[in-house]
């Protein structure tokens, strides 16, 4: 009987970390959707878009499934609350990557060359960010004691990216030739961008919790 | 009758079970980790195997505190346990059924005038105290352990999560054969010098002597207790620890597990005489406490002293002093009236009486026999009187003295031609020849046991004890109080 509870847990670690290479890849996809934005590449933008919206149901599927498993089976009862509300923070930036593509193929902003190297900075460090989080969950359920070292890392490229957000909305907003409207646009979308490591900063903070009290 | 008289062990039985099978499980089905059905269901098959196999040695230690030699006598004494087990936990005092038995022991031995041995007892009590303080050392050391190879394996979490399932089956079934085999001389040790029961075996291969079927049917009404009523207590029990980690929790229960184990195993026993090193007293123990040991060992391990209750561990402490007190004190006063009101023989009266031979086996054995003269052909109606006329300035030993009281003991047997026809033959029993040599006694009166015993040695060298088989020592002791309990002239008074 245990011997076969095993088994079944193989599995759902598998699609545990299926769900995790889901999140990691949904932030590769943004990364590549947000430069064809960039360099206008509006079929490329477009292919991504498709792209990250199937990641985005895939991931759903799987958390769902890991989910009810969780349940159904009553395994790891004492933690089972922590890795669901885990499951679904992370779940959470993935479709945050979907909705921020979203907003510009609706919105169709205009952004001029010179906010593109702020702008794909601050992705890199957005996707960065998410990198991070989503090492730390893996080390979590591989081996906790190893979270702390991925852990840190989120609060870095969330630093990074407060900074790079901060400096290009001033940027923003002392540009001449763009009027108030747009200026406002901008701003909201980079504040989207922006929110994404927010979120994964407040994903970090629960999960050291989470820690804790798995720290045996 | 003896189905009515053992109702009151079954009680006990089942009151163990109820209540301790949550020491085992309680903290895996109370966080879910096991189901109860899962659990119900080993806890009974090893409490049930761990008391056949493996009682004797709790219940051997139990005897030699007091020797309950009349049935009505040994069913007050497990009632007495029983209620004040009851009227305890209802009163929410943490209490245990080794202290409670020992104390109705105690409370029959001064009923029926038996001296209660303070050695045994000493040692029992010591091992109560010791108990839960090893339970502490032992938690300690394997959460340690389990720490330690955690982070060394780093299992993923479901893994660790199967494993920890897993291995909290695995000592839970552990727990529950130590359970059984040490707390089954509390359900049923008192009724071992009155069970009718004789050895059985069967296709030759499996031998049940008449004690370990007693232990079987104990242990089924301990299983009972866990199959109906241990649900509700395992809940509550699971409750009252969550905050140990299943990783503990299995530390826990192993720690209990070992240490009922280490008090009950007649093996590890031997193996420890056997090269010479110091034995662990084979004592009935508490369940609970050595779970609540445990748990204040993982405690201090994780944060220092301020998370221990003292209040509960005071409770446990006073335990050990005020239960047995007050099993004693409802065994004494239940006995007086069964015995009073109901006119039931609770006990057969020892009398003691240095006759010429006693004496002469005491002088042969070296001991100053110069002030004993004076008892010789005194009759003394049991052990307390015979101790007080022992002649207080002869220094001697404990051992010297159960030598005196042994050799003095009156327990007249007649070998007659009916009982030994009645005497059952096994290839793994009494052999044919060795009845054969009861049969050249046939017609004699001896007046002691060792009487009996000695004349047998002297036919055949079979009957002698050998200094280092214990095997075939106990094998032969086994077999004369077998044979005294057919032969007993009965109506002697």
């Amino acid at each position: 009987m245990e011997f076969n509870i095993l088994r079944k847990k193989l599995f759902i670690g598998k699609q545990i970390d299926d769900f995790l290479d889901k999140v990691s890849e949904s932030g590769l996809l943004f990364k590549q959707g947000m430069d064809a934005y960039l360099k206008a590449n509006k079929e490329s933008f477009k292919r991504k878009i498709e792209e990250v919206t199937d990641t985005e149901h895939q991931g759903d599927a799987l958390r769902r499934s890991v989910e009810e498993q969780l349940y159904v089976k009553t395994l790891i009862p004492e933690s089972r609350g922590d890795v669901l509300e885990l499951l679904e923070s992370m779940d959470s930036l993935l479709d945050r990557f979907k909705g921020v593509l979203w907003q510009f193929e609706i919105e169709q902003p205009e952004i001029s060359t010179e906010f593109n190297e702020d702008f794909r900075e601050l992705v890199l460090c957005v996707v960065e960010t998410v990198e991070a989080i989503v090492r730390s969950t893996r080390a979590f359920f591989v081996n906790v004691f190893s979270v702390s070292n991925h852990i840190h890392k989120v609060s870095y490229w969330e630093t990074q990216s407060d900074k790079i957000s901060s400096r290009l909305q001033r940027n923003i907003f002392t540009c001449n030739e763009l009027r108030l409207s747009q200026k406002m646009q901008l701003r909201d979308l980079v504040r989207h961008v922006d929110k994404i490591a927010d979120r994964a900063e407040d994903v970090a903070d629960k999960l050291s919790i989470y820690v804790i009290k798995r720290s045996l | 009758m003896f189905a009515f008289f053992i109702s009151s062990g079954l009680f006990l039985g089942w009151s163990l079970g109820a209540n301790d099978a949550s020491n085992v499980f309680g903290t895996a089905v109370g966080a879910r980790m096991i189901r109860f059905k899962t659990a119900a269901i080993y806890c009974s098959i090893f409490i049930i195997l761990g008391s056949v196999i493996s009682g004797a040695g709790a219940a051997h230690t139990l005897g030699k505190l007091g020797a309950v030699n009349a049935i009505a006598g040994a069913f007050i004494v497990a009632f007495a346990a029983g209620i004040s087990v009851y009227l305890m936990t209802k009163a929410r005092y943490p209490v245990s059924t080794s202290q409670a038995i020992v104390g109705s022991i105690i409370g029959w031995n001064l009923f029926s005038g038996s001296l209660t041995d303070y050695n045994s007892l000493a040692k029992i009590i010591g091992t109560w105290v010791v108990c839960p303080v090893i339970s502490a050392i032992i938690a300690i050391g394997l959460y340690k352990l389990v720490v330690f190879s955690i982070r060394a394996l780093k299992p993923h979490m479901l893994t660790l999560d199967a494993l920890t399932r897993f291995g909290l089956l695995l000592v839970g079934a552990f727990g529950s054969y130590s359970l059984g085999a040490n707390n089954i001389a509390n359900v049923m040790g008192v009724f071992i010098p009155v069970s009718p029961f004789s050895d059985i075996s069967f296709f030759g291969w499996i031998k049940l002597s008449s004690e370990q079927q007693l232990f079987f049917i104990g242990s089924v009404a301990i299983a009972v207790g866990v199959l109906t009523y241990s649900k509700r207590v395992m809940e509550t029990v699971g409750e009252g620890i969550v905050s140990l980690s299943p990783v503990a929790a299995f530390a826990v229960v192993s720690a209990h597990s070992i240490v009922l184990f280490l008090f009950a195993s007649q093996g590890l026993e031997s193996f420890l005489s056997n090269h010479g090193l110091p034995t662990i007293p084979l004592v009935p123990v508490s369940s609970s406490q050595a779970i609540v040991g445990a748990v204040i060992g993982v405690g201090l391990l994780k944060g220092g002293g301020r998370n221990i209750r003292w209040r509960l561990l005071s409770g446990i402490s006073s335990g050990w002093v005020v239960t047995p007190i007050i099993a004693a004190a409802v065994s004494f006063i239940s006995l007086f009236f069964l015995q009073n009101v109901f006119e039931q023989k609770t006990y057969r009266p020892i009398r003691y009486q240095i006759t010429h031979e006693a004496f002469e086996r005491i002088h042969d054995a070296g001991i100053a026999t110069g002030k004993l003269k004076k008892l010789l052909d005194k009759q003394y109606p049991n052990a307390i009187r015979f101790n007080d006329v022992l002649p207080e300035n002869m220094e001697l030993s404990h051992e010297d003295r159960n030598f005196i009281f042994a050799s003095a003991e009156i327990n007249e047997v007649k070998i007659t031609a009916s009982g030994i026809y009645a005497v059952p033959v096994g290839s793994h029993w009494i052999t044919e020849k060795q009845k054969d040599d009861l049969k050249k006694l046939e017609g004699r009166i001896f007046r002691h046991k060792w009487l009996l015993h000695d004349a047998l040695v002297e036919i055949s060298p079979y009957w002698q004890y050998v200094g280092n088989d214990k095997r075939h020592n106990e094998e032969i002791r086994h077999k004369l109080s077998h044979i005294y309990e057919l032969f007993r002239f009965k109506n002697h008074w």
